[in-house]
């Protein structure tokens, strides 16, 4: 039991730190379905720091720079996103569904080719952080408690009050329902899009580097990250864009993927003997089920998707 | 109308302007391939780009040139499907990212049912057929019915097909290894004829009617598009879904319509590589299969135009396979994926493109035509000064 908690914990955190990634950028006018690729930028980029950080690297030490680097990544990363969408008016979802595709496709040629520099014999995409990863670790007895676990909570809070306490929060809001009115009022409209956009990477590779040290020590990267940009964009539409209640869902779709990984543990779910691939495909499933009955009254921001025009009315 | 279009200067076209968009983010995206190659190991850079360009012509024998020429068209038919697919629902405004679970779901039908139920090929093409609209149905019900964005329902589909297409074909894999039974064996009924196709590529087993079948769909959807009033209702659907709904159309019906289509159209791409025996499908596969991701390079690369996607899906296939022969010593075959979606993400800026572009013709016609307002004005002034 005390390993679903931590599991469903772990997972929620990720979930929560891409939906609140989704959450920004959503609020400030950008769809961005490219958070699959962000995460893997942020994976690569916490990854690499843990790979080549000399071993004798105080924990503290390590939580930061792996923390500093996903959070880089991602947020450079997204400035594809940033350029052809507040820029060049592009359709938002053909550029993130690209940044996808190229997140998976350069993160593997870019590992797979350090590693066949390594050693010519190795041509795989995986990158191992099993020592590295000890640092976020602390045991509670019995219970594996992540520092991640905290940063996801605190970045909760950022949200909230970043959102609803501050200038910034409630300008960036106002970009995203209505820019036309919030540029009469002298808001610079591209800047708090790039804002958006911007913060909306850094939390995203955030959780990708989160999601790949959860539960296992080293990363394939050409599998990505099995969808779980997606599954943090369903957690944030369940949510209604609200911090607080992504938090819930979060926890919610996080039981569910945790599932998966410990259902051989809990006794009476191994006694029904249902193949791994249902308990796979749970999370997808209920997300599918959750997204038909909270999306009718959805509350999504209203100029998301379209690209500012001063022009318009 | 037709002598106005006449005299519309080639550069004003809109065809005219995709393609040479199109051949632009071609450039572009080779060009930054051949940096990103330049960057991890120089010596072999050259080398490695033109092969992922020339893919058969790196073989020496004309003859073997010509089978591995048929290899790369047997991977292009079930692209040209995923990408008539992608642009067909685009054309309706929906943004089809459930490709790639359809095809899932066409390959297992259409497996399912020649290695289980032991069927002929058509039956198996047809089932691929149902089994990829009945999924793209239930995303376009979902938009219709319960306003769930379609990309987030079509990623949803797309894991749930994988994981339950991997239970169903794993009934009928080969005891020792993850992969279906080898269907020319299993039944020789469910392979696609040739019609003497595969003597034309050097006796190529796997050319098959697959790929005339798909330029036919294509051009069909190239009909039902322009020549149809259900192909005017969707586009306009996706022009403008109140407008559309005002003048009378069943957007709603239409909505699940387009889906349904689409989803018919990415499950008869997946039949139409796997009858073919080129291909078996691995019950142990944790990653969604490309093709289907591919088909949204192969569309918008085409300029969402069914007969340009003829010719954009085998370019994206041919840099595909030629991305399998560099020299893995020092790059990975991932490079030519990394070209494709380049290119997918140098298409989101074709609108600009265009818009510039005819902004400044615009401009440049208006400075023109001033201009020639001046000098008209000018001899009219000299006329009365005389």
């Amino acid at each position: 039991m005390i390993l679903l908690l931590q599991y469903t914990l772990i997972f929620a955190s990720v979930l929560l730190l891409v939906a609140l990634g989704g959450c920004f950028s959503e609020h400030s006018g950008v769809i961005n379905i490219g958070l699959e690729g962000i995460m893997v930028m942020g994976a690569l980029g916490g990854a690499l720091v843990m790979k080549f950080m000399p071993g004798d690297t105080s924990a503290f030490m390590m939580i930061i720079t792996v923390v500093l680097a996903a959070m880089l990544l991602g947020a450079v990363y997204s400035l594809f996103l940033a350029v052809a969408s507040i820029n060049f008016k592009a359709d938002q979802t053909l550029v993130g569904s690209a940044m996808n595709l190229l997140g998976v496709a350069g993160a593997t040629v870019f590992v797979k080719a350090m590693n066949t520099a390594e050693n010519v014999d190795n041509v795989s995409s995986t990158i191992q952080y099993i020592n590295a990863k000890k640092a976020f670790l602390v045991d509670i007895g019995g219970f594996e408690f992540n520092w991640f676990m905290l940063l996801a909570l605190l970045a909760l809070i950022f949200a909230y009050v970043a959102l609803y306490k501050t200038r910034f929060g409630l300008r960036l809001m106002a970009c995203g329902e209505h820019p036309q009115a919030a540029d009469s009022v002298g808001i610079n409209v591209k800047k708090m899009r790039y804002a958006g956009v911007l913060i909306s990477g850094a939390l995203g590779g955030l959780g990708g580097i989160v999601y790949i040290t959860a539960g296992v020590s080293e990363w394939k990267f050409e599998n990505g990250v099995a969808g779980f940009g997606f599954l943090g964009l369903a957690v944030m539409i369940f949510g209604q864009w609200k911090p607080i209640k992504i938090a819930l869902a979060a926890l919610l779709f996080g039981l569910f993927r945790a599932l998966s990984n410990v259902y051989g543990g809990i006794e009476f779910l191994s006694a029904m003997n249902i193949p791994a691939a249902v308990y796979n495909m749970l999370p997808y499933i209920i997300s599918l089920i959750v997204l038909a009955f909270t999306s009718k009254k959805s509350r999504a921001p209203k100029a998301e998707g379209i690209p500012y025009d001063k022009g318009m009315r | 109308m037709n002598r106005e279009k006449e005299r519309t200067p080639l550069i004003r076209r809109s065809g005219f302007q995709s393609l040479v968009a199109s051949l632009l983010c071609i450039i572009i995206g080779l060009l930054i391939g051949y940096i990103v190659l330049l960057m991890i190991n120089p010596s072999g850079a050259g080398n490695a780009i033109s092969t992922i360009i020339e893919n058969f012509f790196t073989y020496k024998k004309p003859k073997t040139q010509l089978k591995y020429f048929g290899s790369t068209l047997v991977k292009t038919a079930p692209l040209i499907m995923c990408s008539l697919s992608v642009l067909f629902a685009y054309k309706a405004g929906l943004f089809n990212i459930g490709v790639a679970g359809q095809y899932v779901v066409g390959a297992g039908a259409s497996l399912y049912f020649a290695l289980a139920f032991g069927m002929p090929w058509y039956v198996c093409l047809i089932a691929a057929i149902l089994a990829g609209a009945l999924l793209g149905a239930i995303s376009g019900l979902l938009k219709a019915v319960c306003n769930v964005n379609e990309v987030i329902s079509c990623i949803m589909l797309n894991w749930i097909s994988l994981y339950l297409v991997n239970i169903l074909l794993s009934q009928v894999k080969e005891p020792t290894s993850p992969y279906t039974f080898v269907l020319s064996s299993a039944n020789p009924d469910a392979v696609l004829p040739s019609m003497g196709l595969s003597s034309l590529f050097s006796k190529n087993q796997y050319v098959t009617i697959a790929i005339p079948l798909a330029v036919i769909v294509a051009i069909l959807i190239w009909i039902l598009l322009e020549k149809t009033k259900l192909g005017y209702e969707l586009k306009a659907t996706g022009f403008n879904k109140n407008a559309a709904k005002y003048c009378g159309m069943k957007e709603k019906k239409n909505l699940v319509l387009t889906m349904a289509i689409a989803g018919g159209l990415s499950g008869m791409g997946a039949a139409l590589l796997f009858l073919t025996g080129f291909e078996q499908w691995s019950c142990t596969q944790s990653a969604i299969p490309a093709t289907g991701f591919n088909g949204i390079a192969a569309a918008f690369l085409g300029g969402l135009n069914p007969i340009g996607a003829i010719f954009s899906s085998y370019f994206i296939q041919h840099i595909t396979v030629g991305g399998a022969y560099v020299d893995k010593t020092m790059y990975s075959a991932q490079i030519s994926d990394l070209i494709s979606s380049l290119i997918i993400y140098l298409c989101g800026f074709v609108f600009f493109f265009k818009y510039a572009l005819n902004k400044r013709l615009d401009q440049r016609a208006e400075k023109k035509a001033a201009l020639k307002a001046e000098n008209a004005a000018d001899t009219e002034e000299g006329g009365e000064d005389k």
